[in-house]
């Protein structure tokens, strides 16, 4: 038992940066997907996420390999680009914002693959679509922990304005004028995440610790507190059972961190008390009143 | 038209409208403080277009509304149910709770006066037991008791009423339109959307008739008449999707 759950974290120092790593996206990511699901932008956040990898890209291109800062920054900068770009698309033409997000995520895939294939080896590809949450430097590591501080701080602030926000728009912008802000602020913090789950799992399934959890949780119980605490702590076990099977099994780590989380939501797809499909079976008993 | 004490609102030659197209036409008038008036009007006359305007969630592409000073925040708003999202996992006493948000602030903590305050505007629209059920399990009319507790709370002066009563059954009706009366006598300002004339004519003494521009302002009464409710009609029907640009003088 030993063997399989504590010993490789024990032994190798890769194994726990990696195991500290994911545990920091899982609960900063908690809240965010939690808020993304309520907003109705569940696939936007994937979208984004592709969206980021050409700034990435040439983050890549100009330190001449992989690193974390110059591609988080490229990435930092991208991502900001996209989310402006898709509201401004939306607004000036014909096409909803899900519908120009789609053009816009698919034409930065293509560039930032083609751009890093420029220069690149296949190993730098394969690092740059999946990640790889087992060569966490010291850097990345920190990035990823000061990701995490920020998110939490800046969402306890901004807790109530986006409740708001998302449960009624006119009415938070005429009480408190307060509504484009709270929208931008989430849509930073949201960007950083990115950037933080690109690193780790890489640019297609950066969202996997953060909207899977969430997804999940929001299956088990109406108050949305609960649901965010659930879905961190979802998001936290999935890390280690995934590096755990990744590591017995010699699975590739980061796709089996999501599979975990995946596991998570398909039985709370059945199981789930508040929303699962056994649920929603016709019930035999009523309550009164 | 100027500003005084009687005056809460003033409209100078108000145009209003999405992309260049107007929904309400040169509007000129005052809401007198203390005032009770419906909006009224055939679909797409440009009510909730007004009520967004006035509440200053849209910018007038023409002429002027003068609030006398009063910041729009401290306005009361109900905007029709359909906009709020019922699925979100929240309770009706946390919802309610959001009409403090101009004493809490939006980072402040919500104190033992608030949490009383909230109680009683619960109770007072007769939604007593609720207080933890979540907002996605009300009936229409529980939804709509609650969105005028919310509003209770805002303590508002001058309080905008967007379709009030849409899918709401008799009793709920009756229950709200006391209260409606109830701020009256406060000396609030109000104005609500509505299509119930026959209410209309009980209950508010002034009426505001638009058909994309102002048919009839004045008594109740006399505004809701046979003849400008016709007239009304007429002009909604004869409206012109690829109008020219209007050359009236602004």
């Amino acid at each position: 038992m030993y063997d399989l759950l504590i010993a490789p974290f024990a032994d190798f120092e890769f194994m726990r940066r990696a195991l500290v790593g994911a545990f920091a996206l899982a609960i900063a990511g908690a809240p965010l997907g939690m808020f993304l699901i309520l907003r109705r932008m569940a696939l936007s956040g994937d979208a984004m996420a592709h969206a980021i990898l050409p700034g990435a890209a040439i983050g890549y291109l100009v330190a001449g390999g992989v690193s974390a800062t110059a591609m988080m920054l490229g990435g930092l900068a991208a991502g900001v680009v996209v989310a402006v770009g898709a509201g401004v698309v939306a607004r000036a033409t014909l096409l909803r914002e899900d519908a120009s997000l789609a053009g816009l995520y698919l034409v930065s895939l293509a560039l930032g693959v083609t751009l890093v294939s420029l220069r690149g080896s296949n190993i730098d590809l394969l690092h740059v679509l999946f990640g790889n949450v087992l060569a966490l430097d010291d850097q990345t590591l920190l990035l990823l922990a000061s990701i995490a501080t920020i998110t939490l701080l800046g969402l306890a602030v901004l807790f109530r304005p986006l409740v708001m926000e998302t449960l009624d728009p006119s009415f938070t912008q005429v009480a408190t004028g307060a509504g484009a802000v709270t929208q931008f602020a989430f849509l930073a913090l949201l960007v950083l995440n990115l950037v933080a789950g690109f690193q780790a799992l890489g640019t297609l399934m950066s969202v996997g610790l953060m909207m899977l959890p969430a997804l999940a949780a929001r299956l088990w119980t109406q108050k949305l507190d609960a649901a965010i605490g659930l879905a961190a702590l979802i998001g936290v076990a999935s890390a280690y059972a995934g590096l755990v099977a990744s590591y017995a099994l010699s699975l590739p780590s980061g796709p089996t961190i999501v599979l975990a989380a995946g596991v998570v939501y398909f039985l709370s797809l059945i199981f789930g008390r508040a929303g699962g499909a056994l649920r929603q079976l016709p019930k035999r008993r009523h309550l009164e009143a | 038209m100027g500003h005084d004490m009687t005056t809460a609102l003033v409209l100078d030659d108000v145009t209003l409208g999405y992309d260049g197209h107007p929904a309400v036409h040169h509007l000129t008038g005052r809401f007198a403080a203390g005032s009770l008036t419906a909006v009224c009007g055939p679909n797409g006359a440009g009510k909730s277009t007004l009520i967004k305007a006035l509440v200053g969630a849209l910018k007038p592409i023409g002429g002027r509304i003068d609030r006398g000073g009063l910041d729009t925040r401290a306005m009361g708003y109900l905007p029709q149910a359909a906009e709020i999202d019922r699925s979100f996992p929240i309770d009706v006493f946390d919802f309610v709770a959001l009409g403090r948000v101009r004493r809490t602030g939006l980072f402040g903590r919500i104190g033992a006066q608030d949490r009383h305050a909230v109680a009683e505007a619960i109770s007072a629209v007769g939604l007593e037991g609720f207080e933890a059920r979540q907002i996605g399990a009300l009936s229409g009319g529980q939804t709509q008791r609650m969105l005028f507790a919310r509003l209770m709370l805002q303590d508002a002066g001058v309080i905008l009423l967007d379709e009030p009563f849409a899918a709401v059954d008799e009793r709920t009706t009756g229950d709200l339109v006391d209260l409606i009366a109830r701020w009256h006598a406060q000396g609030r300002t109000i104005l609500a959307v509505l299509h119930d004339y026959a209410l209309v004519r009980a209950h508010f003494p002034q009426a505001l008739l638009l058909a994309r521009e102002c048919v009839a302002w004045g008594p109740a009464r006399e505004a809701l008449s046979a003849e400008c409710l016709a007239k009304a009609r007429r002009m909604s029907e004869a409206f012109d999707h690829h109008a020219a640009a209007c050359e009236r003088a602004a």
